[in-house]
């Protein structure tokens, strides 16, 4: 995808309202993680929630997700409800989280095979192209214990290139990536902006990303 | 954008057996310890109790019954604990199929790793502690009905436990008093065959009790779960 396919679908003007959340309120252990909370994600945007350390981004992340029921407020899925169309939502949803979901035992494209599985059938041809992308390549068949942390969650970056879903949510993704794979997971991140698709990421790293929308929680 | 081919839950379903499947193959100390365990308790009987032939033979069945109990037991943790840890709990409940086929599958696979092989060398142990060779056949049943009740049950326990830091003893608690029934109707079927009595009520229990608990065990685990990653 190339920049300028990236500015065709941002000024088509035809987006579609993909997720909003209206008055949110979360509190954990007596203390107010936010209240009153409107945001709205539309097709093609990238949301970067920011925020301070327990501040609440991955509580925000975990309830959009429905990991967390501990809110009040109302969470939409195109216009209507999340809880009557959650299988739907499931669909289309790609959440990576601070465990990434990597069995130790098995070997990246196990992995990948039942990762995607649970979504969508793809045929092994296309998850070994994916892993190959993001630089796994020769390491396909070694158990993920032999792997460094930041090879671990290359493996599910893969899920990236392979998965049709529409929103990514992606829980400090850059932790343990090296330079090139940051960069690299930033093109993703655009490309998938750019084909219509939605983010929503935390990070305290500074995004090259245009049409980039921020979300402080303080 | 790309060609979606959203996956089937029967695909799912198979997918997240193969895959616990292969993590059980790979880590075999997993499937070696219950049957060891379970090998080695029954094995301790003769030696604390008495080698009488007579004894042994009044007991054997509740040995092997209690014995097969505790090593389920105590393969019981690893069935969510390792998926909990790395993530894949979480994929698993952000999947769009129902939760339930999803953990049944795992009890299965489970079971077919920890359950099955102690069911199988059941009939060698109870020679070993000279049950009457007519009740070989009842106990196996028993256990092969039984087992995967156990399994099901234990499920629930962990899946309630398995964000708990320290847990030590409280899956027992939980799981143990659920199991009397289950050992109950076992052990009883064994004593009746013994009696030359028929024994079909008792299998039909346990029969009913692996039908309610395939049925509902699942739901009870999969509720439990969303509660644990909450």
């Amino acid at each position: 995808m190339t920049i300028a396919s990236r500015q065709d679908s941002a000024d088509s003007g035809s987006r579609q309202l993909m997720l909003s959340a209206a008055n949110l309120f979360c509190e954990r252990d007596d203390r107010i993680l936010f209240q009153g909370l409107n945001f709205e994600i539309e097709e093609g945007q990238v949301l970067q929630i920011t925020g301070s350390n327990g501040s609440g981004k991955t509580t925000l992340m975990r309830i959009l997700c429905g990991l967390n029921d501990g809110y009040r407020g109302m969470i939409s899925w195109y216009g209507k409800e999340i809880s009557d169309q959650i299988e739907n939502f499931y669909q289309s949803l790609l959440y990576i989280g601070h465990r990434v979901g990597v069995n130790k035992v098995l070997t990246p494209i196990e992995n990948l095979r039942w990762s995607c599985c649970l979504q969508t059938q793809i045929e092994d041809e296309r998850l070994m192209e994916a892993l190959s992308i993001v630089g796994l390549r020769g390491f396909e068949e070694s158990q993920c214990f032999t792997l460094s942390a930041g090879q671990q969650q290359r493996v599910s970056l893969a899920r990236l290139l392979v998965s049709p879903a529409k929103l990514w949510v992606l829980d400090e993704p850059f932790t343990t990536l090296d330079l090139r794979a940051v960069e690299q997971l930033e093109n993703f991140v655009a490309d998938h902006a750019g084909a219509g698709g939605a983010v929503m990421i935390t990070t305290h790293h500074d995004l090259k990303i245009t049409n980039l929308n921020k979300l402080d929680l303080g | 954008m790309m060609v979606t081919n959203p996956t089937s839950t029967s695909a799912a379903f198979l997918s997240m057996l193969k895959r616990d499947l292969l993590i059980a193959y790979r880590r075999k100390n997993d499937v070696v310890n219950p049957f060891m365990f379970f090998f080695i308790v029954v094995s301790l009987f003769p030696i604390a109790i008495s080698p009488d032939p007579e004894k042994l033979g009044e007991i054997a069945a509740g040995v092997l019954w209690v014995a097969a109990l505790l090593a389920g037991l105590l393969s019981m943790d690893n069935l969510f604990r390792a998926d909990y840890e790395d993530g894949s709990l979480e994929q698993l409940l952000l999947s769009p199929h129902p939760l339930y086929f999803m953990v049944l599958a795992k009890n299965i696979s489970h079971w077919l790793v920890s359950g099955l092989p102690v069911v199988l060398v059941s009939p060698l142990l109870a020679y070993m502690l000279n049950l009457p060779a007519e009740s070989y056949m009842t106990l196996f049943l028993t256990l092969l009905l039984g087992t995967p009740v156990l399994s099901l049950l234990g499920s629930i326990g962990v899946a309630l436990t398995v964000s708990l830091g320290s847990r030590g003893l409280i899956l027992a608690v939980i799981t143990l008093p659920m199991s009397v029934p289950v050992l109950i109707a076992g052990t009883l079927a064994v004593q009746q065959n013994l009696n030359g009595d028929a024994l079909a009520f008792y299998l039909a229990i346990l029969g009913a009790m692996l039908l309610a608990s395939i049925a509902l065990a699942p739901l009870a685990s999969a509720a439990a779960l969303r509660i644990s990653v909450n």
